[in-house]
């Protein structure tokens, strides 16, 4: 044995990584050139994006924002760019982006609609956001600020500011002390965004809302007695007699005691996305009760009840929108008694509800179908009559479960708001930019308006898409 | 002993038609029935009396009374002195053409993204992320008139395709060239295509105002013929596999017997193509396609495309991780472990939500009136109504078609989709 055997008495140090397993190059090895046909298809994209880029990139780059017409654009980027360089003429949407917003609403009226647009955030929070007083106090902040910038750049008359900080102030108050109280202000934001948005006398919205306040009052008084059925049928036909009978000439005798109105504006003169975001948000918040009631009814056990739902739902999907629209446009004067005329942009938005309202009802169908039979068993088990079973126990799970896809109805509806160009309205898509496109200066500009109002689009649709995730992450109870 | 008949019987009171869940649902029933029928004898009252006061009636006569418009495109023959109802049939056939290329297009380009955008590659998959999330959260209307507007302001006029004498003496080139082996002409005014024609067609059969091209009738036969021979062929292949365990060859076999009757039949009626030809101010010869209809079924398909590769990668990332792990244990390449183990469980995820997808297509074809296309929606429910005037015959009549189309397409997806689920037994 020799005594000069070799042994290691300290570590060698780590060796790094190979070049190729660590760092970037492991990256571009993993996700970009991990076999031969992963390399085709990386070159492939690499010269799909070049090709986008090199056609594209020219074109943003000499973007003109100052000229008078599109000939004049022409000239700009020929002089900047040189001969037979193309650019983009964004200066159509500085000149014309009033009517891709508001379409020919009066402008020293822009106001109202931006204190729509505002106070709507305001009315959204509390059920976006249900009691949650931080969430709540940003968004007020948010929309008071909106409100501050763009009320001066409306130029709006001293009564528009006082209102404002008034609701605001108000409001504020009310998140910081009662936040769930909120919700008031959401119960009668449709009567305030609409004597905004279309003016006239204060009263008749306000007796349009004391209909529900008789239909409230009438249950409340009636429930202790009849029970719930009963007195819920009783509170609608008191609350039908009033607006029926009642309304307009309590309307009208309170506004010749006391007049108080805003300018009336006609409804000829909506346009853009104000017109698109008025039907949008209004059919979005009427179809869903709708849409639920109709789910409801087709899982009924009442044959004819079952019936009527499932024949109004399978028409209503089985047609195309722009059917019902030019119903709305042709037909409604046919249905309804001899001399009725009524507002055309009212009578989209009640065939724009209707339609969303089947497509809601199949989707809040598949929430219910979902649920374990259990759940309606427990239910009943617990001795919970139907609407509170249904309440309390089965339409938070079965609206949990289908958020993803009432949001992708939503957002299907408001895409779908372009459609009523086809009746006479004047959507920012096709009403407007065919306007401009008419228009001498702008003839034969085609990217820019497309781009501008998808872009809007884009932002408007892919937003709501983004909080469907987030709220079903928030809602998200079970752990997988 | 205590019977049923022991129980003390109570009697009937008014208030249990309200209070008492057995008869409650009979009286909310019987309420809802009534309120219904009140409805609609309301909106029947109404018709009447508006149709009256505006000195109209309801019957469908006119739809035999002369057209007297011009439909661009049209696959049933039709003149301007042809009947509303004609007009109707063409309207109809344009309505199922868009339908139908779109949704092939949509189904090829949508299962494409769909697996691309699960591609282990980071850069297509972004690529395809863009895709998806633009053309989803855009309005369908954009990307029809978008689409349009490219087409017929950015092509070139037929009269940039001419090589006059001085720029053939100059060695120039013209403005512009066709595309695909100078076989398709892209102008301003449309796109020119070669059209088929037979040097000894079959000629026509005369139904009794339907004539039906004898030629078209004989693809359709030796078409369906080799489809069942080479049927046959892999059900004998099938057979002796199962019995041997040896599969004979048989791809030589189907391409003969799918492809070598056609180009006999082909060949045995003279077909040649029509190549557009530059005459005068314009194309001559081939066919003409609108560019609203191209722009139409392109918008279509791409718009469609986006959310059918939604549902197809939601479809394949529903099959566990386990299932493509047991494919690879097997030795199964990836390609095959997509074909035999991904996508036939894939298929039951995807199929109901694909139906709802080309119901949706096919509604969306009635969008064709923002490019000029006449469609049933321009035809029926567009130019006839108008020069009828007949809104509530035009409209009953449109949405019943539509509806008719949709519940074929639904009833037939339907029954594909049986053929695809799991048979539980």
């Amino acid at each position: 044995m020799t005594k000069a055997s070799y042994v290691r008495d300290q570590m060698l140090p780590p060796q790094a990584p190979p070049v190729s397993e660590a760092g970037v190059v492991k990256w571009l090895r993993e996700n970009l050139f991990s076999g031969w046909f992963n390399t085709i298809l990386t070159l492939v994209g690499v010269v799909v994006i070049y090709w986008l880029v090199a056609s594209a990139l020219p074109w943003w780059l000499n973007s003109v924002w100052n000229a008078e017409s599109l000939g004049q654009c022409r000239e700009i980027v020929a002089a900047t760019a040189g001969e037979g360089a193309t650019g983009a003429c964004w200066a159509m949407i500085r000149e014309r982006w009033h009517q891709f917003i508001f379409g020919f609403y009066p402008p020293d009226l822009w106001w109202r609609p931006i204190m729509a647009f505002g106070l709507l955030f305001v009315a959204l929070a509390p059920v976006l956001f249900s009691g949650q007083r931080r969430n709540l106090t940003a968004i007020l902040g948010a929309a008071f600020a909106f409100l501050l910038v763009t009320l001066y750049l409306a130029g709006a008359p001293m009564a528009a500011w006082v209102l404002v900080l008034a609701l605001i102030l108000g409001l504020a108050g009310l998140a910081q002390a009662m936040p769930g109280k909120l919700l008031w202000f959401t119960a009668i934001y449709p009567a305030l965004c609409f004597w905004l948005l279309w003016g006239g006398s204060i009263w008749s919205p306000v007796a349009a809302m004391l209909g529900f306040v008789v239909m409230g009052v009438a249950y409340v008084a009636l429930v202790g007695r009849m029970g719930p059925t009963a007195s819920a049928i009783a509170g609608v036909v008191l609350a039908a007699l009033w607006w029926l009978i009642l309304d307009v000439p309590v309307a009208n005798a309170i506004q010749s005691a006391i007049p108080f109105g805003l300018q009336p504006v006609a409804s000829d003169q909506f346009g853009g996305f104000l017109l698109a975001i008025t039907i949008g948000v209004t059919a979005i918040t009427f179809s869903l009760p709708i849409g639920i009631l109709l789910a409801l009814g087709r899982q009924s056990d009442m044959l004819i009840v079952k019936t009527l739902c499932v024949g109004f739902i399978e028409f209503i999907r089985g047609v195309p929108l722009i059917t019902l629209l030019f119903t709305a446009s042709l037909l409604l004067q046919y249905f309804l008694p001899p001399g009725t005329n009524f507002d055309i942009i009212l009578r989209v938005i009640i065939l724009v509800t209707l339609f969303a309202a089947a497509y809601l009802a199949e989707v809040i169908r598949g929430g219910l179908a979902a649920l374990p039979r259990g759940q309606y068993e427990a239910a009943d088990a617990l001795g919970l009559d139907y609407w509170r079973a249904q309440r309390l126990i089965i339409l938070p799970q079965a609206l949990k479960i289908s958020i993803p896809a009432i949001v992708s109805t939503f957002i299907g509806l408001f895409k779908d708001t372009t459609l009523v160009a086809f009746v006479g309205l004047m959507d920012p898509l096709k009403g407007v930019t065919q306007i401009v496109r008419a228009d001498i200066d702008w003839k034969g500009i085609y990217w820019e308006p497309y781009i501008f109002v998808g872009v809007i689009f884009f932002v408007i649709c892919f937003g709501m898409s983004r909080y469907s995730m987030y709220l079903e992450r928030k809602l998200k109870t079970d752990h997988r | 002993m205590a019977l049923a008949s022991d129980v003390p019987k109570e009697s009937f009171r008014l208030s249990m038609l309200i209070y008492d869940t057995r008869y409650r649902s009979i009286t909310i029933q019987i309420f809802v029935l009534v309120l219904f029928g009140l409805f609609l004898a309301w909106l029947l009252n109404n018709t009447a009396q508006n149709l009256a006061t505006r000195g109209k009636e309801f019957n469908f006569g006119f739809l035999w009374q002369r057209a007297g418009y011009d439909i661009g495109q049209q696959l049933i023959p039709y003149t301007n002195d042809s009947n509303h109802f004609r007009a109707l049939l063409v309207g109809l056939i344009n309505t199922l053409v868009v339908a139908i290329i779109g949704c092939v297009l949509a189904t090829v380009i949508g299962v494409f993204v769909g697996v691309m955008r699960l591609s282990k590659n980071w850069l297509v998959g972004r690529l395809m992320t863009v895709y998806v999330e633009m053309f989803r959260n855009v309005p369908l209307l954009l990307w029809i008139l978008l689409s349009y507007v490219i087409l017929s302001e950015t092509t070139p006029q037929p009269r940039d395709f001419r090589l006059t004498d001085e720029m053939a003496a100059a060695g120039e080139a013209p403005a512009a060239s066709m595309i695909l082996f100078d076989t398709v002409a892209v102008t301003n005014r449309g796109t020119n295509v070669p059209s088929p024609l037979f040097d000894r067609s079959l000629g026509t059969l005369d139904l009794g105002g339907m004539s039906i091209s004898l030629t078209l009738l004989a693809y359709i036969a030796v078409i369906a013929g080799s489809v069942w021979v080479n049927r046959r062929i892999l059900a004998a292949a099938r057979a002796q596999q199962e019995a041997t365990g040896d599969r004979p060859v048989t791809w030589w076999k189907s391409l003969a017997v799918l492809f070598v009757p056609v180009i006999a039949l082909s060949a045995a009626l003279g077909l040649h193509l029509e190549i557009p030809e530059l005459r005068g101010f314009n194309f001559q010869g081939g066919i003409l396609v609108a560019h609203s209809f191209t722009a139409l079924v392109i918008a279509l398909a791409l718009y469609t495309a986006a959310f059918i590769a939604e549902i197809v990668r939601a479809g394949i990332l529903a099959i566990s991780r386990g299932q493509s792990e047991a494919a690879f244990a097997l030795g199964l390449r990836p390609g095959r472990t997509m074909n035999l183990i991904i996508l036939p469980q894939a298929l039951r995820v995807i199929i109901p939500p694909l139906i709802s997808q080309y119901l949706n297509l096919t509604k969306n074809t009635s969008l064709g009136i923002a490019v000029s296309y006449l469609d049933l929606r321009g035809t029926l429910g567009g130019i006839t109504l108008n020069q009828t005037g007949r809104e509530l015959e035009c409209m009953l009549l449109m949405m019943l078609i539509y509806l008719t189309i949709s519940l074929i397409i639904s009833a037939v997806m339907n029954l594909y989709n049986k053929s695809v689920q799991i048979k539980a037994r």
